[in-house]
């Protein structure tokens, strides 16, 4: 493809972006609907950043909310300020300051944390994001203690004086423009950030950091330098979040949400741009949809997230990418019907697997007296045998339509093995 | 002055509990190269196997025979496991290089987590040793020593023994140590090195699982035990070097103690703060007795080697 139809296409795909964002509150108007939005536009542009690290550098983090989260306290302890203080900075800005902390604080930690990639800097980012969390235990002066801080978002001046003066960041809506305008602004500057040298060196300490540092680069700085931009737009998301919620907890800097960030960009793919975009909006639309549904949901996430792991290496991003690939070439259908029993048997083996959890879990933290288990519109005794068992059926023929597929991929090669 | 001798045995019997469970670990990393994020999770699901061995056993035994019996069952469920994990799930994943393998270990930590509340509900359950293992062993002055802290340090020195034993002194710690460090040359001369893998990612689950066993029967078996246990196993590994059964041994007794002290301690940094004229706030800071300093005492142990030594106090990969 030529340049210039790259560029054009790009164009087009923000255009589409941009639109979306501004015209969704048109069908999605509730306050829950647009507070969901809003966490997934923070959420998106979080996986963003963390791919930063992920996707482009070879980082594996298992500490990335903490910089999210002092964002947030940024954003929150601004607001306190100016609450009543002789303070004052415009809220349209809150994002950014919740960014300068994120940054700050991994200038000031990411030197000794990145001096070594890979394996190490992971099991470091953990106990760094450990170190934090049990810290902000220990000062409840600054971190709220168990209940985290609260603050009024409408606290600051609304916007630029004189501009829009109707305007302030009350009503949900507000919020959800303000989140979207900011996280399509950073998610335009990653993208940019991606065509600049230093990515570039970035995507080099990935693939080979003794080379880099052969050729005259230091990896170390290069990493230390990504975690420092990373940790900027993970503290505008971290803003962003606390904005909407008004609130900033020790928990938004904890293991959980490092996890949940992880999870997004593993399950939306990190070798594209949109996967981890995609990931967010997919695992937040699912956490909150789940959580409402059944109480296994968490089960549910990390089951997906090891099914992705094993299964999906491009992750939903790269398996969607293929799909069309297959189906531009016209081999979609054949593609799918050589694995039509491995389809059906995961189809038949998770639909079993699900009603045993919902079973199980209706036997163990049954509410409401006798534990009745809705399952898709069933409603099912979770002691009586005949679901059990129906249970057991789907899970044994996914299993045999499974081994199946494993016996036919072998009798017949695929395509690809055919050119390999 | 006795008060410190009965913190010192207990610092050491807490950190020797640490090595049951960084050893395993460690002997994953160094073979293998995963780090295990379940690693934890095998020790809750270990307390929770004992647990429940020993419950499905007293009906038959006495109380103290079962838990006995459950002690060595327990571990070695938690080792199959952990072999099945590796055979269905990781040898898959050995190809795709250490993230994807690192990445599923994760997912796996969360499904655990969420199964062992599926299966034993989301408080506490009664796992205890038995009666007599809570008598003092001896009394210095009022500071008692109980029995279990013994069991403890005697289960760690037993196993950091067999380790030791079983990988040097063994033929089949000899193919252990070639497939490590030469795995295509023990193939070719015939060893099942992806079978080795196996059996060593069973080892390690197993000493994991034994130190739940012990430790959750010292200690309470909840759901939150892996979360809560996880991360200190980490930087003992990282504190000691990644990757090196010695390192992890020093630094496990190392965190046992600091953490034991720190939190039975009421010193802090007040006289030297006063004597230095530092400011009110500083001065406020610096009264804060060790004790509620002792959470991250740790964490920032390991930031402190990270930037004296990087690769730990007896690392010698450099990854």
């Amino acid at each position: 493809m030529s340049p210039r139809a790259d560029g054009r296409r790009f164009l087009a795909c923000v255009a589409l972006g941009l639109a979306v964002l501004a015209l969704a509150p048109l069908s999605f108007d509730s306050g829950f609907q647009l507070g969901l939005m809003s966490q997934m536009c923070a959420m998106a542009l979080f996986a963003l950043s963390y791919n930063l690290l992920l996707g482009q550098t070879g980082m594996l983090s298992f500490g990335h909310a903490v910089y999210a989260g002092l964002g947030g306290y940024a954003v929150i302890h601004l607001l306190r300020g100016m609450d009543g203080g002789p303070f004052v900075f415009p809220s349209v800005l809150l994002p950014v300051a919740g960014g300068v902390a994120g940054a700050a604080f991994a200038a000031l930690i990411g030197y000794p944390t990145t001096r070594r990639g890979g394996t190490s800097f992971a099991m470091i980012s953990l106990a760094v994001g450990e170190l934090i969390h049990a810290a902000a235990g220990m000062l409840p002066e600054w971190f709220g203690g168990e209940g985290g801080l609260a603050a009024d978002r409408t606290a600051g001046p609304a916007f630029v004086a004189g501009l829009w003066p109707g305007w302030s960041l009350g009503p949900d809506l507000h919020v959800y423009y303000l989140t979207a305008a900011w996280t399509a602004a950073c998610a335009l500057a990653i993208h940019a950030l991606g065509r600049t040298p230093l990515l570039k060196l970035a995507n080099a300490v990935r693939d080979n950091p003794q080379r880099v540092a052969f050729i005259g680069y230091d990896p170390h700085r290069v990493r230390y330098l990504m975690l420092t931009l990373s940790a900027f737009f993970a503290g505008v998301a971290g803003g962003l979040m606390a904005l909407n919620l008004e609130i900033a907890s020790a928990d938004s800097m904890g293991a959980l949400r490092s996890g949940a960030v992880l999870l997004a960009v593993v399950v939306g793919g990190s070798g594209l741009f949109l996967g981890p975009v995609a990931g967010a909006v997919v695992v937040t639309f699912f956490s909150v949809e789940l959580s409402r549904h059944t109480g296994a949901w968490q089960l549910y996430l990390g089951l997906a997230f090891a099914a992705v792991v094993l299964a999906l290496p491009g992750g939903l991003a790269g398996g969607i990418r293929d799909a069309a690939r297959r189906g531009a070439r016209g081999e979609l259908a054949h593609w799918l019907r050589a694995r039509k029993w491995t389809i059906a048997g995961a189809l038949s083996g998770m639909s079993g697997l699900s009603l045993a959890i919902e079973l199980a879990y209706g036997r163990v933290h049954g509410t409401g007296g006798q534990g009745v288990v809705s399952w898709f519109g069933l409603v099912l005794d979770p002691s009586a045998p005949l679901p059990w068992s129906v249970a057991g059926v789907l899970s044994v023929l996914g299993a045999a339509g499974l081994f199946l597929g494993r016996v036919q991929s072998r009798l017949v090669p695929s395509p690809e093995q055919c050119d390999g | 002055m006795d008060g410190l001798i009965v913190s010192l045995l207990n610092g050491l019997s807490y950190g020797l509990l640490l090595f049951m469970l960084s050893s395993g670990l460690t002997l994953i990393f160094s073979m293998m190269g995963i780090i295990n994020f379940a690693h934890a999770s095998f020790y809750m699901l270990g307390a929770y196997a004992a647990h429940a061995v020993a419950g499905a056993l007293s009906p038959a035994l006495t109380a103290g025979a079962a838990f006995w019996v459950a002690l060595f069952i327990a571990p070695v469920l938690v080792g199959l496991a952990g072999a099945v994990v590796e055979r269905f799930a990781l040898r898959r994943l050995r190809g795709r290089g250490h993230v994807a393998e690192l990445l599923f270990t994760f997912a796996l930590a969360m499904i655990i987590a969420e199964l062992v509340q599926l299966a034993w509900g989301r408080s506490a359950v009664p796992y205890r040793m038995p009666a007599a293992w809570g008598e003092p062993l001896f009394s210095l002055d009022g500071h008692a020593f109980p029995m279990h802290r013994l069991v403890v340090a005697l289960a760690a020195g037993l196993m950091l023994a067999g380790l030791w034993w079983g990988l040097t002194r063994t033929r089949t710690g000899l193919i252990v140590r070639a497939a490590l460090s030469h795995p295509a040359m023990a193939q070719a001369l015939g060893h099942d090195v992806p079978r080795v893998f196996m059996l060593v990612f069973g080892a390690g689950c197993l000493l994991a699982g034994m130190a739940g066993a012990i430790g959750g029967s010292v200690f309470v078996t909840e759901p939150g035990m892996a979360q809560a246990l996880g991360p200190i196993v980490f930087v003992v590994t990282v504190v000691g070097g990644l990757g090196s059964l010695a390192g992890a041994f020093w630094a496990s007794l190392l965190i046992g103690l600091l953490q034991t002290l720190a939190v039975g301690s009421a010193w802090s940094l007040a006289a030297p703060a006063s004597w230095l004229g530092a400011s009110d706030a500083a001065r406020a800071l610096a009264a804060w007795p060790l004790s509620r300093v002792a959470p991250v005492l740790p964490y920032l142990l390991m930031v402190a080697v990270l930037v004296w030594r990087p690769r730990g106090l007896m690392g010698v990969r450099e990854t």
